[in-house]
């Protein structure tokens, strides 16, 4: 325990004797993780959104003024027989309605002349998948009672596109990003062995194990990586914070902000945790690399 | 005690050592002479396992050196103290904090470090000199640092190659002194010189190194101290 206390002195003084090479460390880190931060959250909203769209009524069948109970319920069965729908649910002109007046509470002038009968009555249809969409659609469209089919398979499909080369870009970005930094570290660690050369010889000749050379260095990876990434995860988050209201607006009724406190305190362990193992993986290549013990 | 047994040392196709065999006995100060690049520091380096020999055996007590691991080879130099021409010392850290250097490696608890290197200071008369820097003291100074820090440990055996090589007379025989002291305190001292008006000072064993072989093994003799101090003056 003495030994560590000594051991993370031995490093604290190397990092500020050297801040230029610690603020390289620190920046290139820095860039990474607030890269990797935000590109885990892109994706981790794209999901919400994917997945927010995916449990929306796909196909929406507004019916006739007239269509009894008897044939919505025909209509339904119809449609459950198929087997690719997982959920139907008929609303009625006066849910309709009232779904119209809670959609626009805030302006109270457009609710103010619409009544029920205005407003036709629907039956909204999800499916398994979203290919199924098409042939549920051409079902309802053959219905007489059915006066206009609108589904929203382009949507899903377009976003669903997104999500994937996002994550492939990203993917590729944060690999790019993180070997960069493990380079960066590499780099910066071995100069300070280059530098403490003298200091590590006399160390050597008094006895000094291996691991004694060696920890304070990957000290050093360590403290670039966890403070880095901290530090960006924290800027993510108040980015962000400040940003939510505006974006709220962006994504009304989608539940996508403002972001739950408990998806950055996951993000800040996963990006910390991330930081630690560059550090250390970049500065104990570099000890093996540039280090004689 | 040391112990080499036909011992050679190769660096590419130049022999720094060639079939050294020798024993020094523990307790023992033996001055290592001969011209630059004979092969003393070599020898020394044999010692703490800064190099492998070549061929040949070499012994520190029971340790077979050369057969160490690399984990044991920090336990062997805690027992083989080691100073230089150039001290070595930390420029960032103060006598005392140089002194500690290895108390603090070994892990000891700061009162223990404090007393043991109060008493060691005390040993080569750096009390006073505790809180300076490095650059702050004189050639003389900084060797006994050198060699405060080489003792801290309580070693058997004191390594010192040409520690007054940058000194001025007057503390070059201080350094003389202060090891030939430790060596009547129980410790073997082998000290590296090419100056051998150092080595007659003390009336000590001398072992002769040309081109890499050992050519003369001489018991005491006389000492020639006072004239040494003389001239020096």
């Amino acid at each position: 325990m003495k030994n560590l206390q000594r051991l993370v002195k031995i490093s604290a003084q190397r990092i500020t004797r050297n801040p230029y090479h610690a603020l390289a460390a620190f920046l290139v880190m820095f860039f990474t993780f607030f890269v990797v931060g935000a590109f885990i959250l892109v994706s981790f909203g794209s999901n919400v959104l994917l997945r927010y769209f995916e449990s929306r009524p796909a196909v929406t069948a507004f019916l006739k003024d007239g269509t009894t109970t008897d044939k919505v319920k025909s209509i339904q069965d119809t449609l459950v027989k198929t087997q690719v729908v997982s959920k139907t649910r008929y609303v009625s002109k006066e849910e309709a309605l009232k779904i119209y007046k809670e959609r626009n509470k805030d302006q109270p002038l457009l609710s103010e002349f619409v009544t029920a009968d205005v407003l036709p009555a629907s039956i909204e249809v999800s499916t398994y998948k979203i290919d199924d969409l098409s042939k549920v659609a051409g079902i309802l469209q053959k219905n007489s009672d059915v006066e206009e089919v609108v589904f929203q398979q382009n949507i899903i499909e377009t976003l669903s596109s997104w999500t994937r080369a996002l994550r492939n870009i990203g993917g590729g970005v944060v690999v790019f990003l993180l070997v960069t930094s493990f380079l960066t570290t590499l780099i910066v660690v071995g100069l300070n062995i280059s530098i403490h050369r003298d200091e590590i010889e006399i160390m050597r000749l008094v006895g000094a194990t291996a691991n004694y050379i060696r920890t304070p260095f990957i000290l050093e990876g360590i403290f670039y990586g966890a403070v880095s990434a901290a530090v960006a995860t924290s800027v993510l988050w108040a980015i962000i914070a400040w940003f939510s209201p505006a974006l709220q607006r962006i994504f009304s009724g989608i539940p996508l902000f403002p972001v739950n406190s408990s998806v950055f305190g996951y993000l800040l362990l996963f990006e910390v945790v991330a930081g630690i193992a560059v550090g250390v993986i970049g500065s104990f290549v570099a000890t093996r690399k540039y280090l004689t013990v | 005690m040391i112990n080499f047994q036909a011992v050679s040392k190769k660096y590419n196709s130049h022999e720094a050592l060639s079939d050294v065999s020798l024993e020094i006995p523990d307790s023992e100060f033996v001055f290592l002479v001969g011209p630059t690049g004979a092969g003393k520091s070599t020898l020394l380096k044999l010692i703490i396992r800064e190099e492998l020999p070549s061929a040949g055996r070499v012994f520190v007590g029971s340790l077979e050196v050369n057969k160490l691991s690399s984990s044991q080879v920090p336990h062997l130099r805690r027992r083989v103290g080691t100073v230089f021409q150039d001290f070595k010392l930390l420029p960032q850290r103060t006598v005392f904090e140089n002194v500690a250097f290895p108390l603090e490696i070994l892990g000891l608890d700061d009162d223990e470090i404090e007393s043991v290197t109060k008493d060691t200071l005390a040993l080569v008369d750096l009390e006073k000199l505790a809180n300076q820097f490095p650059g702050q003291i004189s050639g003389g100074e900084a060797q006994r640092t050198a060699i405060a820090r080489a003792m801290v440990l309580r070693p058997e055996v004191i390594l010192a190659d040409e520690p007054t090589g940058n000194l001025d007379a007057g503390s070059a025989w201080e350094v003389m002194q202060l090891l030939d002291r430790l060596n009547s305190l129980g410790t073997t001292v082998i000290m590296a010189t090419h100056n051998m008006d150092i080595s007659s000072s003390l009336p000590h064993r001398t072992l002769e190194i040309q081109k890499g072989r050992l050519v003369h093994d001489s018991k005491p003799k006389g000492t020639k101290s006072p004239a040494v101090k003389k001239k020096n003056a």
